[in-house]
């Protein structure tokens, strides 16, 4: 443990600098030392040279070190030039595109145009023109996009989470917490407690006005999550798991996805239908208006909140 | 016509460092920053094509809704998704590079296809 | 206009297992099975009823995701050709997860099976949005949900270590996949301002009879077909499927082969025939890389195939070689040749990889050698390879047969340098695939040598497979019965597109 520290704490912009210009190695070897000390059941000879291949050892080895040298040469030449070719590429045909920040481009057409001229009057209520297009008028591609992140937190629940039997799982989760940052820093534990509930308030402010002012739930739900983040950074796993586990993050998570898919495809049936539907708009404005879009939000916001910090946890211990 | 912004041709070299490093770059973590650069060009590229000079960002101030107030808002909200779309996908891409550096204790990702290949022999 | 009931199928059939996914995180495990299991059955019987309708209506319908009209919400869109293709992946869904779910509850750590449920009722939402959407976008961000599910399908295995090393690989592709896709969209939407398939053909007609924006309008091409087909595993691009295919649990690789490969090719079609329409490929010559690369991915698939020892491995360079097929049927616009080489391709794939597992004896690696007299271990599943190995190989009357046929047909057609290649092309992988095909039955059937003692297999996989297994050999069955209707109706579907 205090080994880690140690190594990490000192010359860290110089190894990040190594890491850079050589690929892998010394930070990655400091991290290794920690899994294979504790985590590793069988050790595995780490960063030995790799034998070489039979065909390989019978060559002269000045030859093939040239050769590997020239490889290497090319393959960068290889990728500049890659590089440039798709730059050039892709800037001619901007060249020829439509030009930047002009009126009467194609894509300024009918179609902002009824979503800025009637969006918060007559079709959404919304005051906030992108927070009516993107959870009413193209309602389903935003279905679909907090269904994305959940299916990121469920494969890397799949990939990340301890299960009975690894090799990890026997060391618990708060143990491989410890193994890669120590905490109980008590002034970072002091800001932390002054700045969460400002970080909170703000992200449920942001989610709240997301239809009538710039935000909405994934800018608001993300804020919150950072709070979740730091309180777990100050005060430790332990401390966050008494108020969010794998738990929180089912209920709250099947309830906001659930919500949300109930009511979009309640608004998409009536809308399908030509059938009169009991959303109304209200006045555009209010906390209490847009219809169904400040209730998407506050599910969005729970949604990417939980996410964001179900993420950063699962990279962290593996557990939630 | 013509390339008269900074903006586009800022996304469009982001767009090809960093398509080509995740096209060749044989190290994970590298190819995960090169896949972030990628989503990021294009997010600035989709931002770039909604600006119309000199109009404000589409969220109604003194009940004025008039097309020519605001620039166009659907590339926001695509870059919105998309952004959430490659959060997404590069968390499952580290979660798979954190699988494989525990595994096989490198990021090379031609070792490691050399090391699976024993594994199975 | 007024809305029939059985118009909302689309919709449900998408939402449906959308919200039964959040829905199935909360279940315990056994319940998730059932749950999933219960709604994807919902879900064929619904396509089924959908596709019951849909062939008297006789023409295509729109249907707004919400209250706005045309270009300002989100809509579905079905025709015929969509109805069949919702039938196939629905039905297939179920039939995958029935038949690998003994050997998914084996493969599969317990802590793990409720989440690779929700993956696969997701996996199921995004298939059939892909079907019925009619917006560019929103096929965007569906392409992500499947791609995303199918790494988490690729590496649920409790194993590690070869299935994350293949699901790396899929990712690495499918993210330079799905780049392009999305740089393509951005450029046809600043060109055209629109994402709706209507409003983008029109707009592409428009712009392509002015003359104006050729050089983008092939680079929109270039970027939307070469990001599907790359994220469809066309064969340059091939390099994760042997892995990811003989790695997976066979209910995911079974899923992965016959369908989430075909459901980038459906967006593909949809693009080609719906968006830019056939003359605006055929100016950019797209339709020559596909025919190349889809002549080279057929010859190459087959010959590695011939040559790798391991069973599973081969079954998976076979797709290889069959995504070759497809992609030679759009290369000759013989788009009713694609279509049904994806319905064949898919009935017997998952016939082979679901049927395998039975074959292979516990212990083995799946090598060749130790599957002699594996046809009278496990008779049952010993013929239906058989079945799916005599489709893919096209033996006269079998579905394979009717893709090499239309096939050839539309090289007559096409006439010069492309009929003879693709005629070579199909001839010389036909000889192949009768090579590796033959083979593997003929090991199946071969007498086991004397000291070879079988073991007993370690999954029981019982009753639930074998029902399968007979579903998928009927279903093949009925593809050569119902040929001529099916053809029809994907002959009409095209015919709905303009």
């Amino acid at each position: 443990m205090a080994r880690v520290r140690d190594d990490m704490g000192d010359t860290r912009w110089g190894r990040l600098q190594r890491w850079l210009r050589e690929g892998d190695d010394s930070l990655d070897r400091a991290m290794i030392a920690v899994w294979d000390e504790s985590a590793e059941p069988e050790p595995e000879p780490v960063f030995t040279v790799p034998p070489a291949r039979p065909e390989q050892k019978k060559k002269n080895q000045k030859h093939t070190a040239k050769l590997e040298k020239l490889l290497r040469v090319f393959s960068v030449i290889a990728a500049v030039l890659l590089c440039v070719g798709i730059i050039g590429i892709l800037l001619h045909t901007t060249a020829l595109l439509p030009s930047f920040g002009r009126e009467d481009n194609p894509v300024h057409n009918e179609v902002p145009r009824r979503y800025i001229e009637k969006g918060m009057n007559e079709d959404t209520g919304a005051v906030n023109i992108v927070a009516g297009m993107i959870l009413d008028y193209r309602a389903f591609d935003t279905l679909g996009e907090s269904n994305v992140l959940f299916v990121a937190v469920c494969t890397v629940m799949i990939l990340l989470r301890l299960q009975a039997g690894d090799p990890d799982e026997r060391l618990g989760s708060d143990t491989r917490d410890r193994l890669i940052e120590p905490h109980s820093d008590p002034i970072l534990q002091v800001i932390a407690r002054v700045l969460i509930p400002l970080i909170l308030i703000f992200g449920a402010y942001v989610i709240l006005n997301g239809h009538i002012s710039p935000g909405g739930g994934f800018s608001g739900g993300a804020i919150m999550g950072a709070a979740l983040i730091l309180h777990m950074l100050a005060f430790g796993e332990k401390q966050t798991a008494r108020f969010f586990s794998y738990r929180t993050y089912r209920a709250v998570s099947v309830c906001a996805l659930g919500f949300y898919a109930l009511a979009k495809a309640y608004s998409f049936f009536t809308g399908a239908n030509h059938l009169p539907s009991i959303i109304t708009i209200g006045t555009p404005g209010r906390i209490f208006s847009a219809g169904l879009i400040p209730y998407l939000n506050i599910a969005v916001g729970l949604v990417v909140c939980c996410t964001m910090y179900a993420l950063f946890s699962l990279f962290r211990k593996g557990e939630l | 016509m013509g390339l008269t912004n900074y903006a586009e041709l800022a996304a469009i070299i982001l767009f090809g460092i960093g398509f080509t490093i995740l096209l060749i770059d044989r190290n994970l973590i590298k190819k995960n920053i090169g896949f972030a650069m990628t989503d990021s060009g294009m997010y600035l590229y989709l931002a770039a094509k909604g600006y119309i000079s000199g109009r404000k960002a589409p969220i109604v101030v003194n009940g004025v809704t008039e097309m020519s107030a605001y620039i166009n808002p659907i590339p926001a909200g695509l870059v919105l998704t998309g952004i959430v779309v490659s959060v997404a996908t590069s968390a499952v891409m580290l979660a798979l590079t954190v699988r494989l550096y525990r595994k096989y204790h490198t990021l090379n990702i031609d070792e490691i296809a050399d090391k699976a290949r024993k594994e199975r022999e | 206009m007024t809305v029939a009931l059985w118009q909302s199928i689309p919709f449900a059939c998408i939402l449906l297992p959308l919200f039964g996914a959040a829905v199935c995180l909360a279940l315990p495990r056994r319940l998730a099975r059932l749950w999933a299991t219960f709604l994807m059955a919902a879900v064929t019987c619904m396509s089924l009823v959908f596709l019951v309708y849909m062939i008297p209506f006789g023409k295509s319908y729109n249907y707004p995701m919400g209250h706005f009209p045309a270009p300002f919400g989100n809509e579905l869109r079905a025709g015929t050709l969509e109805a069949v293709l919702g039938l196939l992946f629905a039905g297939l869904t179920l039939i995958c997860t029935l038949g690998g779910s003994r050997d998914a509850e084996h493969d599969i750590s317990e802590g793990r099976q409720g989440l690779y449920h929700v993956l696969l009722l997701l996996m199921e939402a995004a298939m059939m949005a892909q079907v019925y959407t009619n917006d560019l976008f929103t096929a965007y961000v569906f392409v992500e949900i499947m791609t995303i599910a199918g790494c988490g399908l690729i590496a649920v295995r409790s194993e590690p270590g070869r299935a994350i090393v293949s699901a790396m690989r899929y990712m690495i592709m499918n993210s330079i996949g799905s780049a392009m896709f999305l740089l393509g969209i951005i450029l046809i939407y600043d060109l055209t301002g629109h994402l709706l398939m209507e409003n983008l053909h029109d707009s592409v007609v428009q712009l392509q009879a002015g003359g104006q924006y050729s050089q983008p309008l092939t680079m929109v091409v270039a970027l939307l077909c070469s990001g599907l087909a790359v994220k469809s595993a066309l064969f340059p691009f091939h390099s994760w499927v042997p892995d990811a295919y003989s790695t997976a649990t066979p209910a995911s690789a079974s899923l992965l082969a016959s369908l989430v490969s075909k459901s980038y090719i459906i967006v593909m079609l949809k693009v080609v025939f719906r968006i830019l329409g056939t003359d605006v490929i055929n100016a950019a010559r797209m339709d020559d890389v596909f025919f190349v690369f889809g002549a080279a991915g057929m010859l190459i698939g087959s010959a590695v195939a011939i040559t790798v020892p391991d069973v599973r491995r081969l079954v998976a360079w076979s797709s290889v070689a069959q995504i070759g097929y497809i992609f030679l049927g759009l290369g000759l616009h013989a788009g009713d040749a694609a279509v049904w080489h994806i319905l064949t391709h898919a009935a017997a794939k998952s016939i082979l990889f679901l049927s395998l597992p039975s074959l292979i004896p516990a212990g083995s690696d799946g090598s060749l050698r130790d599957l002699r007299g594996a046809g009278y271990r496990a008779p049952l599943a010993g013929v239906a390879f058989t079945t799916g190995a005599l489709s893919l190989i096209g033996i006269p009357l079998m579905g394979g047969f009717i893709t090499k046929l239309t096939l050839a047909q539309a090289a007559l057609g096409a006439g010069g340098a492309h009929m003879w290649i693709s005629l070579a092309a199909l001839v010389l992988s036909t000889v192949l695939n009768v090579g590796y095909m033959l083979r593997c039955v003929l090991v199946f059937y071969s007498h086991p040598e004397e000291d070879a003692v079988p073991a007993a297999a370690p999954v029981r996989r019982g009753f639930a497979l074998a029902s399968v297994l007979v579903v998928l050999i009927a279903a093949n069955i009925a593809l050569l019965v119902f040929a001529q209707p099916i053809l029809t109706a994907i002959r009409s579907g095209f015919a709905m597109f303009d």
